[in-house]
């Protein structure tokens, strides 16, 4: 743990164009080197020089991003170990691929808050009476860090990590029971039952990596479109839903202007609006706009708001729209419900016979309360399915996955070669510990509590 | 009155499993030890289950046995049942568990004793702890003797202010109503020991010729068996077997319409009873829906009629008892000879001791077995041999000794205690062990023996043989490294014979043991060794090849932690004297007061960053110490 090789992000995020990724300990050179195509060899390269190339990733050949990384062999460096800092000039987006990629590497781990600077310490490169600034570097580091990580752990992700490593905990249990009592009446475990368990635990992991994988969300947020016609008030919406929640509007570096996403909360559930650039337009170019444009947003979302007027008669683009999206997750929002009512009701009910319907007047600012009540109801009731709904973005826990993904493909090999059940019990036990560190969980002795819950022992 | 009774290097205060393995090693190493128990008939009594072994508590009486110490030795004289059991499963948890029979295990345990150099056997009771300017330098007996002795082990036992409790009966017992020891624990409680209150529990017995075995199942003993003592090469005990029933639906009904009577549920115990070992009324209503418990009947002795009937450990008052009894196939007619009971006791809370099991509130004072808050005869016989080489290497002026987590299930429980402490009464289980795979059954004397002979617990003849048999094992491995195998007819169809895919091409014998259906057996008639192999040393050099993978992702991970295991925490640092830590693990490490940077990591509540700032603050320490000369 003490000499391990240590990877992290150096720059503050979000600041500045260029991010620096810092590796330092043995693996550091031969780590980058793998996934590092250049002219430079860095097992080679002098001491404290900087190289072009591009980072790829070692496995699928993919190009991720063109870096200058620079080489500073120990002790002549920060933390007197071998250290390689990789400068990216992309956006988040990619610094977090190329570390993920680091923290791929065999014997790499991520560093712990002022890591770096404690080795530097322990190495004799920071000055004895900065001893005590280190130690509240640490802290404070630390504190930080642990209430970044609360927050990076979402709580579907956090409620479905914890519903893996119950499954995974059960089989560990049972596992430990067949040996610690091999006379108890239980049920003998058999290679299929893990294989059986263990199939179950990858293929869940693997949906969770496929959002990671994409790239594509790397906040949380159900991906929504708002559609409608003209002038419905799909632009007043838009800005009551950001300025009730004071939303943090991201223009997410590598993307094009038209296609701006934003994050807002509704009653606590984060959405990412989609096309949020076409709905502003409109305020500008009103006839210019488009059914046309709405029917591009809803391809992609998970999550549609179709805002009618309530002043207006049902239109012929609406009445398309409505049968088009019966069988999406739609929310009807009868909005300038404070005028007198020219919609027909039984119109919507003829194209989509039971939609979520919800009553509001943006101006006079109701029914964003009864929005969010329908969201949450869709969103608890299970209804809205998405590859989008997991949200794993946090390249710590993409590379934690990724382990646990592998030691639970390790444990239905050992099943299939025949290997004994307390052996493969290993591969099982590393994958529910990954696992638990996304949550912060510590193995302790919550094993052994499983054991003597789920099982009647006794002498 | 009091009156001067004797000097000694050591004294152990109770003979159980504990107090035997203390004596025993002290003695061995050279010191005058006095063994006190309140009743010489008692000398390693097992009051509960008429067994030893199983899987990891089978491990640590290997280990004891690789020290030196005499718990294998006396099992193997003594066993009527041995049985191997996990042999479906790795070699790391393959777990030896004998029937004792009993009554001849104590008297060949006391006569051990008795026969041994420098060691003195008394009956007598200790009442008082003498302390000497914070030390502990000896103990006043309840008739008045005063033993002075450098060190004192404390294996008391289920004896401090014991309690038995059966239905609405409640008494001041010591175990299977021996006399409690109510002054010591006060003594200790004076002494400022934190204490806290157990509860363990034991099944009736009943007379053999009462049970009718035709309505059990039957379960022998292996045909050919292994033994605990690495010494025992032979022996031919007579084998009696155990024998299986259940639990019926009337069990269960007898247990609910008396739960009222029950002292579990009526708020009569307060004590803290193991979760491993509950009660049968504690399993029929946490597992409601089970609709049968094993019940197993293991004889416990040859000169005895008496049956142990585990899985009915119980404290419902004794009509109930004997109901409960007579509802359970074969069991209809049956004589209850003793009743089942609860008893508490008080123990020490373990974190108050340092790994060596010296207490830290009074050096030259220690503890050991369920006094410690474990449970069962091989973890506390495992405390009581490291408690005796400690006390001892500190009267000879030796380092301690303490086991790592890697180098045995004695190291992780020790650990686990005096780090963790316990909530309830600890008991061995595989699945503590992180390094399982190492700490293997088989390889006891691999992990152990060096340290034993270091120590002189280990013989020069003894050492001897261990020596060749490490050497034959790694000169056969590097054999079958280079032996190549041609794919001929007799190898092939030796294969093909296993279901197991023939070679293409010229192998070396190793990749093929490495095959899960490949043994050395099966090997051998082709590739002949011309070394002198035991069948103990054949085993060996299979395992470690069959399993070199995973062996040495382990031995990986333990050379990771023993960096931090290295990096010791100076003995007198002030933890409030550490900027930045936690508060929580401020205070639990000034409680702990951990040896090495490795054990303050274990500590529940101490995290990364505390650990980070405790290497700094350090090194720091350590510089400043350095630049001062």
């Amino acid at each position: 743990m003490i000499l391990d090789t240590i990877a992290a992000i150096s720059t503050a995020v979000g600041e500045g164009g260029i991010a620096v990724i810092r590796v330092s300990g043995v693996e550091a050179v031969p780590a980058v080197e793998r996934m590092f195509r250049s002219k430079s060899k860095l097992g080679e390269v002098e001491s404290h020089t900087v190289h072009y190339g591009r980072i790829v990733d070692p496995q699928t050949g993919e190009a991720i991003e063109e870096v200058l990384v620079t080489v500073m062999r120990g002790p002549r460096s920060f933390t007197a170990e071998d250290v390689v800092e990789i400068s990216t000039h992309g956006g988040f987006i990619s610094v977090k691929q190329v570390l993920d990629l680091v923290l791929r590497q065999p014997g790499l781990r991520a560093a712990e808050p002022g890591e770096f600077t404690r080795r530097a310490f322990l190495n004799g490169r920071i000055d004895l009476t900065q001893a005590e600034a280190v130690m509240d570097l640490i802290r404070a580091k630390s504190d930080r860090a642990s209430a970044i990580a609360l927050k990076q752990v979402d709580g579907r992700l956090a409620r479905m990590i914890q519903g893996l490593r119950g499954e995974l905990i059960e089989l560990l249990a049972h596992i430990e029971v067949n040996i610690d009592y091999p006379e108890h009446d239980v049920e003998a475990m058999t290679a299929d039952y893990i294989r059986t368990q263990c199939g179950k635990v990858i293929s869940r992991v693997d949906e969770l990596l496929r959002t990671a994988n994409e790239g594509k969300i790397l906040r949380e947020g159900i991906t929504t479109a708002i559609v409608g016609r003209p002038n419905v008030g799909k632009s007043s919406l838009l800005n009551a839903l950001a300025q009730d929640n004071r939303a943090i509007v991201t223009d997410i570096p590598g993307t094009t202007r038209d296609v701006i996403e934003e994050y807002v909360t509704v009653g606590g559930i984060p959405l990412k609006l989609l096309d949020t650039a076409g709905i502003r337009e409109t305020l500008d170019t009103v006839e210019q706009i488009g059914v046309a444009r709405s029917r591009a947003a809803i391809v992609d979302a998970d999550l549609i708001l179709f805002v009618l007027s309530a002043g207006n008669a049902l239109h012929e683009d609406e009445r398309e729209l409505l049968a088009q999206l019966r069988s999406r997750q739609c929310i009807v929002i009868l909005n300038k419900s404070d005028l007198p009512r020219r919609l027909e009701l039984e119109q919507v009910l003829e194209q989509m016979p039971e939609p979520q319907l919800v009553q509001m007047s943006v101006l006079q600012e109701q029914g964003l309360e009864q929005l969010g009540d329908a969201i949450r109801t869709i969103f608890f009731a299970g209804e809205l399915e998405s590859a989008d709904l997991t949200y794993v973005s946090n390249a710590r826990h993409i590379a934690l996955l990724k382990q646990a993904k592998a030691a639970a493909a390790d444990a239905i090999d050992a099943a299939d070669a025949g290997i004994p059940i307390d052996l493969i019990q290993i591969d099982v036990r590393t994958a529910w510990e990954r696992l638990g560190e996304i949550n912060g969980e510590n193995a302790g002795d919550s094993l052994i509590d499983q054991i003597f819950s789920q099982f009647c022992l006794g002498k | 009155m009091t009156y001067e009774a004797g000097n000694y290097d050591i004294i152990v205060i109770g003979a159980g499993h504990a107090g035997c393995e203390a004596a025993l090693a002290a003695a061995r190493m050279g010191c005058e030890t006095l063994l006190l128990t309140i009743n010489l008939d008692m000398v390693a009594f097992m009051p509960c289950n008429p067994s030893i072994g199983g899987p990891a508590k089978g491990h640590v009486v290997r280990e004891i046995d690789a020290l030196g110490g005499e718990m294998g030795r006396n099992i193997d004289k003594t066993y009527i049942q041995m049985r191997m059991l996990n042999t479906g499963k790795g070699p790391a948890v393959h777990a030896l568990r004998a029937q004792a029979d009993k009554f001849l295990y104590q008297h060949m345990m006391k006569k051990t004793i008795e026969e041994t150099p420098r060691l003195t056997l008394r009956q007598g009771m200790a009442e008082e702890l003498l302390v000497e300017d914070g030390a502990c330098t000896g103990l006043v007996t309840k008739t008045g003797a005063i033993y002075r002795a450098k060190s004192v082990v404390l294996t008391t036992g289920t004896y401090l202010r014991g309690k038995i409790i059966m239905g609405e009966l409640i008494y001041e017992s010591g175990p299977n109503n021996q006399q409690p020891s109510v002054k010591l624990s006060e003594s200790l409680r004076e002494l400022g020991f934190d204490l806290v209150r157990f509860k363990t529990g034991t099944p009736p017995r009943v007379h053999k010729d009462t049970i009718d075995f035709d309505k059990t199942e039957i379960q022998p003993g292996d045909v050919k068996p292994k033994f605990f003592s690495y010494e025992t090469l032979y022996a031919d005990n007579e084998q009696l077997p155990c024998w299986l029933t259940y639990t019926s639906a009337e069990t269960h009904q007898i247990i609910n319409d008396n739960l009222h009577r029950a002292p579990m549920f009526s708020g009569a115990i307060e004590g803290t009873g193991p979760r491993y070992c509950p009660s049968i009324e504690d399993k029929i209503v946490r597992f409601a829906d089970k609709p049968k418990h094993q019940i197993f009947l293991e004889p416990e002795g040859k000169q005895t009629s008496e049956y142990y009937v585990q899985g009915l450990s119980t404290s419902m008052p004794e009509d109930v008892q004997l109901k409960i009894l007579r509802s359970i196939p074969g069991l209809e007619r049956v004589e209850m000879m003793r009743n089942g009971y609860a008893i508490e006791y008080d123990a020490v809370v373990p974190t108050q001791l340092w790994p060596t099991l010296e207490t830290k509130r009074v050096p030259y004072l220690f503890t050991a077995g369920q006094i410690n808050g474990t449970s069962g005869y091989e973890e506390a016989a495992g405390q009581g041999i490291m408690a005796g080489i400690n006390a001892a290497c500190k009267v000879l002026g030796k380092d301690p000794v303490v086991l790592e987590r890697s180098q045995g299930y004695i190291g992780v429980m020790i650990d686990d205690l005096v780090t963790k402490g316990t909530n309830d009464p600890y008991r061995l289980l595989t699945s503590r062990a992180e390094y399982r795979l190492l700490l293997r059954h088989d390889n006891a004397d691999m992990r152990l023996t060096p340290l034993g002979y270091q120590l002189g617990l280990i013989s020069e003849e003894r050492h001897g043989k261990f020596l060749v048999k490490r050497e034959r094992v790694q000169q056969e491995i590097e054999r079958l490294k280079s032996v190549k195998i041609k794919p001929d007819e007799p190898i092939q169809s030796m294969l093909q014979g296993l279901g197991s895919a023939p070679i293409t091409q010229t192998s070396d014998a190793l990749s093929l043991l490495r095959r899960p259906e490949v043994t050395y057996a099966h090997l051998e008639p082709l590739i002949p060794s011309p070394l002198e192999l035991t069948d103990e040393m054949k085993e060996q050099v299979e395992i470690q090849i069959k399993y070199a993978g995973y062996i040495e992702k382990q031995l990986l991970q333990v050379e990771r932690m023993s960096k931090m295991e290295k990096k010791k925490i100076p003995a007198n640092i002030d933890y409030a004297d550490v900027r930045g830590l936690a508060s929580e693990a401020r205070q639990k490490l000034t409680e702990i007061r951990p040896l090495s940077i490795g054990q303050a990591s274990r500590i529940g509540g101490v995290t990364p960053a505390d650990i980070s700032i405790l290497l700094v603050y350090m090194e720091h320490h350590n510089r400043v110490v350095a630049a001062r000369g």
